[in-house]
């Protein structure tokens, strides 16, 4: 665990670099956490993210096929907007924690 | 972790010869699993594997009742063979172990290969199996990218950090 400066505001974050507190996340943490990951934000990755974020804290769990299902963005768009690891790093970019899901 | 940091796996090649549910599925996670990660990966289906990806039998998968130690009733007690063998009891076991799966957002082996290569996979059958159960590029869901021989899959699995998996 450690405390990292997002924005201008001290975060706790995992040894990963995900929040621990999902509620200390802005939008502007969000894109310093998005250009750490090579991303540029954008409203397109804003929609996934209040997608991700409010399933998340609605307690449901996450997953590729539910994001792709979503009416935000298809699976193939998903991987183009977060490329490489998508749902790593747009949680990771969203504030919650480190997805646990296999698919 | 520092091997994971050194030496990361950067391709998987995953072979897929058997047509039962959980031999299909266990591919597909991989497969999906790998491309979730940002790791390419591309899956090989030969011989009974291909029903996985022949349009005809892709909805139709079975887990076998029969000869299968691990197969218990619902509760936990043994199954016994002599059961498996009865019409309908495969058709009826492999229906729970699919609804059981969507319970868990494990999609339909078609909805599955759409996440795969929307990622970025591939899907190959072999060429050799697919003359040998008289099959054609048409007949094999709109996701295979190719029919290939072992040596084209020996190619494609060129590169440092490549795994070969034959589940």
């Amino acid at each position: 665990m450690a405390e990292k400066i997002y924005a201008g505001k001290s975060v706790s974050v995992t040894d990963d670099g995900y929040l621990t507190d999902a509620s200390q996340w802005t939008k502007e943490i969000a894109a310093e956490i998005a250009k750490e990951e090579g991303i540029d934000i954008t409203d397109k990755h804003y929609a996934v993210i209040d997608f991700i974020r409010e399933k998340t804290l609605k307690g449901e769990a996450l997953t590729i096929r539910s994001i792709g299902k979503s009416g935000v963005v298809d699976t193939k768009g998903f991987y183009d907007l977060f490329p490489g690891a998508p749902l790593k790093k747009a949680s990771r970019i969203a504030g919650i924690a480190k997805p646990s899901s296999c698919v | 972790m520092a091997n994971t940091i050194d030496h990361p796996i950067k391709k998987v090649m995953i072979i897929c010869a058997k047509a039962s549910i959980e031999d299909v599925y266990a591919a597909l996670v991989m497969a999906n699993g790998a491309v979730m990660e940002g790791i390419e990966a591309k899956v090989f289906f030969t011989f009974f594997g291909l029903d996985a990806i022949t349009k005809k039998q892709m909805k139709k998968l079975h887990t076998g009742t029969v000869g299968n130690p691990g197969m218990r009733m619902p509760g936990g007690l043994p199954f016994p063979t002599i059961l498996g063998i009865l019409p309908g009891v495969e058709a009826g076991v492999s229906a729970m172990m699919k609804s059981q799966m969507e319970k868990l957002d494990i999609p339909p082996v078609d909805e599955f290969l759409e996440l795969i290569t929307a990622g970025g996979g591939e899907i190959y059958a072999c060429k050799l199996a697919v003359e040998m159960f008289k099959l054609k590029k048409e007949d094999f869901s709109e996701h295979v990218k190719d029919i290939i021989t072992i040596g084209q899959f020996y190619e494609l699995a060129a590169g440092e950090g490549t795994q070969i998996i034959f589940t």
